[in-house]
């Protein structure tokens, strides 16, 4: 208990003083946290569009399967891209294990599934009488698609924002193809692991205090924003 | 302008519109009456081609326009359909009324005048910068109604635009619709399941029964000559008499029905099954047997009164039903009470005589 509230009290000093790999560990989590979180929803706004707005047949199986896909293990996700950029992989040429581009790719494969089910079921929540009065306007169906999307704007930027979280908390994806090294794959998650082992509680607390307050100011911010719109 | 060729459509097999041919020319006005769950809406549908028909054409402009992707968006560009319970989008009344123009790639300056003219078309100019998400029934079906005008369309389709709105809200949008109908040349299409609407705004109307039109004509025709059973209950024929052709004279013949003998002015032939259809608000009642000019005169016992609107609607028993309808002045000066026994009348031009197929 004593080490706990000892952890505690550093840890706070090492936030409010800004110690430099506190800060260092916390950008680099949220840059790739979020350029992969952007790339994700760059490709699943358009393709979760495509899916609701097409029909086709299995398009049920499909939804089932990406939804199933919601709770895909981080570690089987990392097992995956580890066989294919290891050296002998068939994408070993490239040399990118244990890079950050690596991890960013890691966790698009890792977030899609979940972010593509939100945007999908985001546009189901729409009354269908939207898409059809845009059609009946004279929309093309592109611009029925942007309009619909843009009435469901709230339920969408959810997605991504879930798909944010699940990126910036996952550890397993990180450690094995990210490889946690110090001052170029070292995230939050995989920080906090090392340092735990290591015995280092109080740097463990401090980073653990940040992820926390990261997830708290995204709930905050979307609480506010369905708040605000009443959806 | 617009035709439907031998439309039909069903859902999950069951047919909900069967053998549709309808041309609707440029410049009128036509009204599609009919009961709820007629059809109107999936025909309308069709017509704006949000709806792949089952069987059949849709022409717009002498042009096939049933499938063809590209012609469908052409020709839905030159119509506006606004929907029997419209939606809005979350944006202000102004933005969704330029949305018809943005999407047929307006300029800004052609936008603002538009949405301008079309929101004081339906006296909404105050509402402009208001969140449309937050109006009322009434005001969303106006702006409705300005959003599909904005795009000036060449038809105007109407899905029972005055339903499950409060009577002020109703004559506000008749009103709108009536200045559209006068000022612009624009071909319109309603589909409306009020008689008296149908009879106060269109040029034509067509009759809609179980997704089939039974019946097309001047409202006058639809009115005074229904040709069927079905579109004279509609229409308010409330006596529909089953009988048989028995004489015939110099264009009267004579109807026996179960119960007794009308005269009718027809020139059907003896041995003929009609149906004898007389309006009630045609049937005079009188305490005593006067002589009157009417050749149907039949003595009764009333069943039933009741008020509809400012009239009275009288049940009577005259060995067969019959039903009238008179003013609350006469009935009170008459004392028309249930148990009463009453004289009506009836003239032979005032029956129409129609075939009966069963």
């Amino acid at each position: 208990m004593e080490e706990l509230r000892e952890g505690f009290f550093k840890a706070i000093n090492l936030i409010a003083t800004l110690d430099p790999e506190v800060v260092n560990i916390t950008r680099r989590s949220l840059a790739i946290s979020a350029t992969s979180c952007s790339i994700t929803a760059a490709m699943s706004i358009p393709l979760g569009s495509l899916i609701h707005f097409t029909r086709f047949p299995g398009k049920r199986a499909l939804v089932s399967v990406i939804q199933t896909l919601f709770s895909l293990p981080t570690v089987v996700v990392g097992l995956l891209v580890f066989v294919l950029f290891s050296r002998a992989g068939p994408l070993g040429d490239l040399s990118l294990l244990f890079t950050p581009t690596v991890m960013v790719i890691g966790q698009v494969i890792l977030v899609m599934p979940l972010m593509l089910g939100l945007v999908i079921s985001a546009l189901s929540g729409i009354d269908k009488v939207i898409p059809e009065t845009a059609i009946s306007l004279g929309a093309s169906r592109l611009q029925m698609a942007i309009i619909t999307l843009r009435e469901a704007r709230y339920a969408v930027l959810t997605a991504v924002i879930m798909g944010f979280g699940r990126a910036l908390s996952e550890v397993g994806l990180a450690l094995m193809v990210g490889g946690n090294i110090r001052g170029f794959t070292r995230t939050l998650t995989t920080a906090i692991s090392l340092e735990t082992s290591k015995g280092e509680i109080e740097l463990s607390i401090a980073l653990g205090i940040i992820l926390l307050l990261i997830a708290l100011a995204i709930n905050i911010t979307l609480n506010r924003l369905q708040h605000r719109y009443g959806e | 302008m617009l035709e439907a060729h031998n439309l039909g459509q069903e859902y999950g097999g069951r047919s909900v519109l069967r053998d549709v041919n309808l041309r609707i020319e440029g410049g009128e006005v036509f009204a599609l009456i009919g009961p709820t769950g007629a059809g109107k809406t999936t025909l309308l549908r069709l017509l704006d081609l949000l709806e792949l028909p089952a069987q059949g054409k849709v022409y717009f402009d002498g042009t096939d326009v049933t499938s063809i992707s590209r012609e469908r968006l052409r020709a839905r560009r030159r119509m506006s359909f606004v929907q029997q319970k419209p939606v809005v989008f979350t944006m202000s009344v102004f933005d969704n009324v330029a949305c018809g123009l943005k999407w047929r790639r307006e300029g800004d300056n052609v936008i603002r005048q538009r949405v301008g003219a079309a929101l004081e078309l339906v006296s909404m100019t105050e509402y402009r910068d208001r969140n449309a998400k937050t109006l009322s029934g009434g005001e969303t079906q106006r702006v409705a109604i300005a959003r599909a005008l904005a795009v000036q369309p060449e038809v105007l389709l109407l899905d029972e635009p005055t339903a499950n709105l409060d009577p002020v809200s109703v004559s506000k949008i008749e009103e709108v619709l009536e200045h559209i109908i006068k000022e612009n040349k624009m071909t319109v299409l309603m589909a409306t399941h009020d008689m008296s609407q149908g009879q106060r705004l269109a040029s034509r109307i067509g009759v809609l029964v179980n997704g089939r039109v039974l019946q097309s004509g001047t409202p006058n025709e639809i009115f005074t000559l229904p040709e069927s059973r079905e579109v004279a209950e509609f229409v308010g024929v409330e006596n529909i008499l089953a009988g048989v052709v028995v004489e015939r004279e110099n264009g009267v013949v004579t109807i026996e029905l179960d119960g007794g003998r009308i005269e009718a002015i027809s020139d059907y032939d003896i041995g003929e099954k009609v149906y004898a259809l007389v309006r009630p608000e045609n049937i005079t009642l009188t305490l005593s047997q006067d002589v009157t000019s009417a050749r149907n005169t039949f003595p009764g016992k009333i069943i039933k009164t009741a008020l509809v609107g400012g009239l009275v609607r009288v049940e009577m028993d005259c060995s067969f039903p019959l039903l009238s309808l008179v003013t609350k002045r006469s009935a009170t000066e008459l004392n028309l009470t249930a148990g009463r026994s009453v004289y009506t009348s009836f003239k032979a031009s005032a029956v129409r005589i129609i075939k009966r197929w069963h």
